[in-house]
């Protein structure tokens, strides 16, 4: 049959291929979305291998670059021209390259844009090395010497063995170094700051007797001695950490002499092989995962913010689930069915959809300011003008967030509820039950998964909100985990970090955006990738249940 | 035949697990009810905690009478009056230049110090160097001037405050002589890093003395040059000099209404403009600055009060123009008082009626009879939190409750004319660095930023979301639906953070760089879609039959990839053929839009993004569950598919559609990561795409960790988050019912 294209359009085929299109468009949207932050993300903890090329802009002389390709994009020739550059006048789009060139204290930038067709003579030497460093970022150069002190360890070939072996060894007292500042100093600390709340609290209860304030000062002159010899520990490991010293030249010709202790990684991505590469891969995330940040949250890994959220997260589900379960089991199966329960219902359906800053700022309103004033009146006297409660910080943070997600509670179980046919209750009833009894024996074990489902679905929205967050408890940089071995050991008065909040303030906030911006790309996987397999999970779950049910219904 | 045996149930431990049921029962009941009544209380609390900070903004001002008494006498005239800091220690000046400290509470004497007047001088004339400042000058009635500071030092001995008043001379305790022999009827006087001015009148005769400083840097005293100025004349009596504190302009009233405005920045001052304040009307009873000495404040026989700063005319000039005036009553307006702090003053009118007003918000906040007898001086708390009151009969010691003057609907919702702009505007501008900073809290820009965002979103997620439903739920192979389905939910799932931070960081340079790529995807992608149908439609049936109905959305998958890549090919091409190589620069040279890099633009992807699978989800449910024998009984008929969905499948669950938008927009009004990351947040008033915005919520997650909590500015945010608050309340709630109508009628079908 042929068709015209005026029948055609009369039989509605082609309106029903534009809907078809608009289907097609969002999932490439999604899938889109979802793989460029994978390959953004999972690309940044990859070896590239060190370029060194010459750099020829026509008109000015040659410079040499070396660094790693971060990033290249098609301009338009008009652009450069516009900015002054001649000698490609003969094509439209050229390509330019982002070099990360690092040995920002001998630069001044660690990226560089060159024009690709302008690079000359590139190479990939074996033996160029990339230093990860505490602070300046990158270093790219080759290695010269090792020295111990004023010694030459090893030079030349050896030096690159030389430096491993030097590196463990910086590595090793750095552990112990850390270990000693954050843990037993931390813990000194933290004493020291209880026995003056203590004090404090005695004069303010005027029960300030001399024999009280004789045991405290003993007390707190033990704590000083403890202090003093680790001080002094700290100290020597400080002059065996700074021995050794490396002499790296850049590809430039410039030696710079670089503190072994300053170096946080080396190695030579030219001459790794693949099993190599791998291997550093491995570490690489092992680090991001697992370690505190660096230079400004710019490098260095991201656990405190997985940390943090972990903890808010729980604290939160711990919070949320009882009362959400409570209010969905009163509203289904105790109220009277009428007007009155069919208004709370919608009123707590639209709660799921009021912005989430509001709930911020009722949280800073009520929580934080109102709440948390009056307990630090009430409990916290001692450590007045400075607030405890009276701050934003963990607790405030998860109850505001418990607040937010309660309705996804209250939904997801109440639609369990629902599910669960009628002549399942009345069977427990008329055996003799009664209706707490059914209720607890029969019907929430009945409805466990879809509380699940609702806890699950609460707890993805509670790791990926960041606005009230930042109202209510988010920081930066938190000094110390919110959990760890000092009383009380879960400080919910402290500050935390955050996954979200994280990838907003480096990538928005940060003095080095462009040497974050893969970190934030890694991190942004990270949270999606948990976000997306808890809704997966409730999702399947909520189908299992629903099979279950449909069973029962036969 | 065997009888039941014989089993008793109310044995006591029977009966005694009985009752403990019964109470584990009831137990039970109490408490579910009182946690799920508590749980639904907890959410409304927010509602009117909310309300609780917003309300104190409504409140209207009070003053009270608290303490009357009578001062330590003298036989003079009273010339000045004020409190300090904490509105403890009242100061008065009087003409024989006797400075009496004095309890504000019970009029105790404090300090009595004595002006260095010349034997046989009288103060004439006591005036504060700004609102807010504790310079003062008097001028004498020998034609000289005394330069003075009060200042307070607080001490806390045994842990209670002590504060302790003084007299200082910061240029020395000498009586500067104007000019010599004539009293002075007015002074003023301006101090500034570099200039001490000093002006004084006498009839129509003006005089200036400037003084430049000069520091020795090792001893870092200051030394005075001084240099006479000559000044004009003006035409009646001065009986008031205002010196502005940029040292640019004096301004003299003269006989009834007459404003001169005299430039003394130049080397020879002269009259710049003289304006009639009252066109002739009334006499000017009061002439004051307003605080900042930008805005100057009239108060005439007649009770009005005008507002008049310096603006430029349509001719560009700068003219003294009435910006706002404020009735108080018939009876002539006595004394004017500016606040310390804001921008605001009290007014005293000749029945001793007192008025309270605040000039951004044009807001006249309270009017109350306070005096019976003559007023002879009036002075202001700094806080503006107490008023001291001098009458014939005594003293009397007024609080003062105003915590948020400067909100009103109109200073909110309504152009305000703010000090030192040409037109009233729309402007949110909440804090500066310096003190008399008028603050410019109109919601209008956020709120015009709101909805701009929004619309921009809803403009690419309505169709995309809505036609998608359509498909879905109506064309759509069930196999495919079922993967379909999550993958989109999925998207409502992500973090918006994520979302917010590709917008920014990822898809605005991408933008800019491609902006032929984005716009050409609007038209090609349409174009692509149909051509393709086309072509697969005409293809020989076997060819067709391989693929099952219902797949098309999995077929066209490759068909958006290929034009996508298309356009992004195209894009540098276009960008050489029609817009001389570089769109971006050819949008702000040739059609003279700006362009922000974070826009309008962005913000609609993005955010679209993010809303589509809401209206998605809501619509899809609202098609797929029309009643499956409308739609058969249509196609039994003899309607295509096609027809059969708009004719009755879309008309039957239009309201679904409705709620699914309504639904939408009320998540892309309240977005916040989104908008934060993916605009520059400048609150502007511009439809432009290619323009950023800041909006409601992305104001309140920036400035709220700022704000100083109980302040004007604290509590406009929680009115924001308020708004926030009931119109997505509102919108959700209609949306809900519609659905909640639908379903009903669903049913009955």
């Amino acid at each position: 049959m042929k068709i015209t294209v005026k029948s055609w359009f009369k039989s509605g085929s082609p309106w029903v291929w534009m809907n078809a299109g608009a289907v097609s468009i969002s999932l490439v949207m999604v899938i889109g979305l979802l793989a460029l932050i994978a390959v953004r993300g999972l690309g940044h903890f990859w070896p590239s291998s060190i370029m060194t090329a010459d750099y020829m802009v026509p008109g000015q002389n040659s410079r040499v670059v070396m660094g790693q390709l971060a990033d290249d994009e098609e301009i338009p020739v008009q652009r450069l021209i516009d900015a002054g550059f001649t000698g490609l006048d003969n094509q439209e789009l050229v390509t330019r390259q982002l070099v990360k060139v690092g040995n920002r204290d001998v630069t001044g930038s660690d990226f560089a844009w060159v024009v690709q067709p302008w690079l000359e003579n590139i190479q990939y030497p074996e033996d160029a090395i990339a230093l990860e460093r505490r602070e300046w970022g990158n270093f790219y150069g080759f290695l010269k010497e090792v020295r111990e002190g004023d010694s030459v360890v090893a030079s030349g070939s050896e030096a690159w063995a030389a430096l491993n072996a030097s590196m463990d060894r910086a590595l090793n007292i750095y552990n112990e170094i850390h270990r000693i500042e954050k843990k037993d100093i931390g813990a000194i600390n933290s004493k020291l700051e209880r026995l003056r709340l203590q004090e404090r609290g005695l004069e303010l209860r005027n029960e300030a007797t001399p024999v009280v304030l004789a045991n405290i000062a003993s007390q707190r002159a033990e704590l000083d001695a403890e202090y003093k010899v680790l001080e002094k520990h700290l100290g020597d490991l400080y002059v065996s950490f700074t021995r050794d010293n490396v002499l790296v030249e850049t590809l430039g010709g410039q030696t710079v002499d670089i503190n072994v202790s300053k170096i946080v990684r080396a190695y030579q991505p030219n001459a790794m092989g693949l099993g190599g590469k791998i291997a550093f891969y491995g570490s690489k995330v092992w680090e991001f995962i697992a370690d505190d940040p660096r230079e400004a949250n710019t490098e260095g890994g991201i656990f405190p913010a997985i940390f943090g959220t972990v903890m808010m997260v729980i604290i939160m589900s711990v919070i949320v689930t009882p009362f959400g379960v409570i209010a969905a089991v009163y509203l289904r199966e105790y109220a009277k069915q009428g007007f009155v329960t069919r208004v709370i219902r919608i009123a707590v359906n639209n709660l799921a959809g009021v912005p989430s800053i509001v709930y911020g700022v009722f949280g800073l309103g009520f929580f934080v300011y109102f709440l948390g004033g009056q307990m630090d009146a009430l409990f916290f006297p001692e450590a007045l003008p400075a607030p405890t409660f009276g701050t934003p910080g963990l607790m405030w943070a998860s109850i505001t967030l418990a607040l937010l997600t309660l309705p996804v509670v209250i939904v997801a179980t109440e639609e369990g509820l629902s599910r669960i046919p009628s002549s399942v209750r009345e069977g427990s009833l008329a055996l003799g039950a009664t209706k707490a009894e059914t209720l607890w024996r029969v019907v929430l074990p009945m409805a466990s998964p879809a509380m699940m489902t609702g806890l699950i679905l609460a707890v993805a929205r509670a790791a990926g909100e960041v606005a009230p967050l930042m109202l209510v408890g988010v920081v930066k940089l938190a000094p110390s985990l919110p959990l760890d071995g000092n009383y009380p050991f879960l400080h919910l008065d402290q500050k935390f970090m955050h996954l979200g909040f994280h990838i907003y303030d480096v990538g928005f906030q940060s003095p080095n955006v462009e040497a974050a911006r893969p970190l934030v790309y890694a991190t942004a996987l990270l949270l999606v990738i948990v976000i997306a397999s808890l809704n997966l999970s409730a999702v399947a779950i909520r189908n299992h249940l629903r099979e279950k049910y449909k069973a029962l219904e036969v | 035949m065997q009888s039941a045996p014989d089993v008793s149930f109310d044995t006591p431990a029977i009966l005694r697990y009985r009752n403990m049921r019964k109470l584990k029962d009831r137990t039970a009941r109490y408490g579910i009810a009182t946690g799920g009544l508590g749980v639904i209380a907890a959410i409304l609390l927010i509602f009117i905690y909310l309300l609780y900070e917003v309300m104190p903004l409504f409140h209207s001002a009070d003053v009270k009478a608290e303490h009357s008494y009578v001062l330590p006498t003298t036989s003079a005239q009273s010339l000045y009056l004020t409190t300090e800091e904490q509105a403890e220690i009242g100061l008065q000046i009087d003409s024989n230049g006797q400075a009496l400290f004095f309890d504000a509470i019970n009029g105790s004497e404090r300090l009595k110090s004595q002006l260095p007047v010349p034997a046989g001088a009288k103060v004439v004339s006591v005036s504060e160097a700004a609102p807010g400042e504790s310079l003062l000058v008097a001028g004498l009635s020998d034609g000289s001037a005394i330069i003075f500071k009060h200042e307070y030092k607080t001490t806390w001995p045994n842990d209670k405050r002590l504060i302790t008043p003084s007299l200082v001379y910061p240029y020395g305790a000498e009586a500067i002589v104007l000019v010599e022999g004539k009293p002075l009827e007015q002074v003023a006087v301006r101090d500034s890093e570099e200039q001490l001015v000093l002006a004084g009148s006498r009839g129509t005769e003006l005089y200036m003395v400037r003084f430049t400083k000069e520091e020795d840097f090792l001893t870092e005293e200051v030394t005075l040059e001084r240099e006479n100025v000559t000044l004009p004349f003006v035409s009646e009596s001065a009986r008031t000099l205002l010196l502005e504190p940029d040292l640019h302009w004096l301004y003299v009233l003269s006989g009834k209404d007459t404003l001169t405005q005299i430039d003394i920045r130049s080397g020879l001052p002269s009259i710049e403009q003289v304006v009639e304040l009252t066109e002739g009307v009334a006499t000017v009873t009061d002439l004051k600055f307003l605080l900042g000495g930008i805005s100057l404040l009239v108060g005439d026989s007649q009770g009005h009060i005008t507002q008049w700063f310096l603006a430029r005319n349509e001719t560009g000039k700068k003219k003294l123009t009435r910006i706002r005036s404020f009735e108080q009553s018939n009876a002539a307006i006595v004394q004017i008082v500016p606040e310390h702090r804001r921008k605001g003053f009290l007014a005293l009118d000749s029945d001793g009626v007192l008025g309270l007003y605040n000039t951004t918000a044009s807001r006249k906040l309270l009017t109350v009879d306070i005096a019976e007898d003559a007023v002879t001086s009036i002075g202001i708390a700094p806080r503006a939190d107490a008023l001291l009151l001098g009458t014939s009969s005594g003293m009397t010691f007024f609080s003062m409750e105003n915590e948020h003057p400067e909100v009103s609907w109109s200073a909110l919702w309504e152009e305000v004319w703010y000090e030192s702009y040409d037109e009233p505007e729309y402007i949110w501008q909440s804090s500066a660095s310096n003190n008399d900073f008028e603050p410019k809290m109109s919601l209008m820009p956020l709120a015009f930023g709101t909805l701009k965002a929004a619309f921009y979103a809803m403009l690419l997620a309505a169709p995309l979301a809505i036609c998608g439903a359509i498909y879905t739920a109506y064309f759509m192979a069930p196999a495919m639906r079922r993967k379909v389905k999550p993958v989109i939910e999925l998207m409502e799932a992500l973090p918006t953070v994520i979302l917010g931070f590709l917008a920014g960081l990822w898809l605005a340079p991408f933008v800019e760089n491609n902006l032929p790529a984005i716009f050409s995807l609007l038209l090609l992608m349409p174009v692509g879609v149909l051509l393709f149908a086309f072509f697969w439609d005409r293809l020989p049936l076997e060819i067709r039959g391989r693929v099952p109905d219902g797949w098309q959305a999995g077929l066209l998958i490759p068909v958006v990839l290929g034009v996508g890549w298309l356009c992004l090919a195209m894009s540098g091409a276009l960008e050489g053929v029609f817009f001389g190589g570089d769109m971006r620069s050819w949008i702000t040279a040739d059609l003279g839009i700006s362009y922000d890099q974070r826009n309008a633009l962005v913000v609609g992807l993005a955010m679209g993004f993010a809303v589509i699978p809401t209206i998605f989800s809501i619509a899809e449910d609202a098609i797929f569950s029309v009643p499956k024998h409308l739609s058969y009984g249509s196609l039994a008929l003899g309607a295509t598919p096609w027809q059969t969905l708009t004719k009755v499948v879309l008309l039957t669950a239009s309201p679904g559609i409705f709620s699914a938008l309504m639904i939408g927009m009320g998540r892309a009004v309240g977005e916040t990561m989104i908008v934060l990351m993916a605009t520059g947040n400048t609150p502007i008033m511009d439809a432009n795409i290619f323009e950023g915005m800041r909006t409601l919520a992305a104001n309140i997650a920036v400035e709220m960790p700022e704000s100083e909590v109980g302040s004007s500015h604290y509590r406009i945010l929680f009115l924001a988050a308020l708004v926030l608050f009931v119109f997505t309340f509102v919108v959700n709630t209609m949306a809900e019912l519609v659905r909640h109508r639908l379903r009903q009628k669903y049913s009955s079908l």
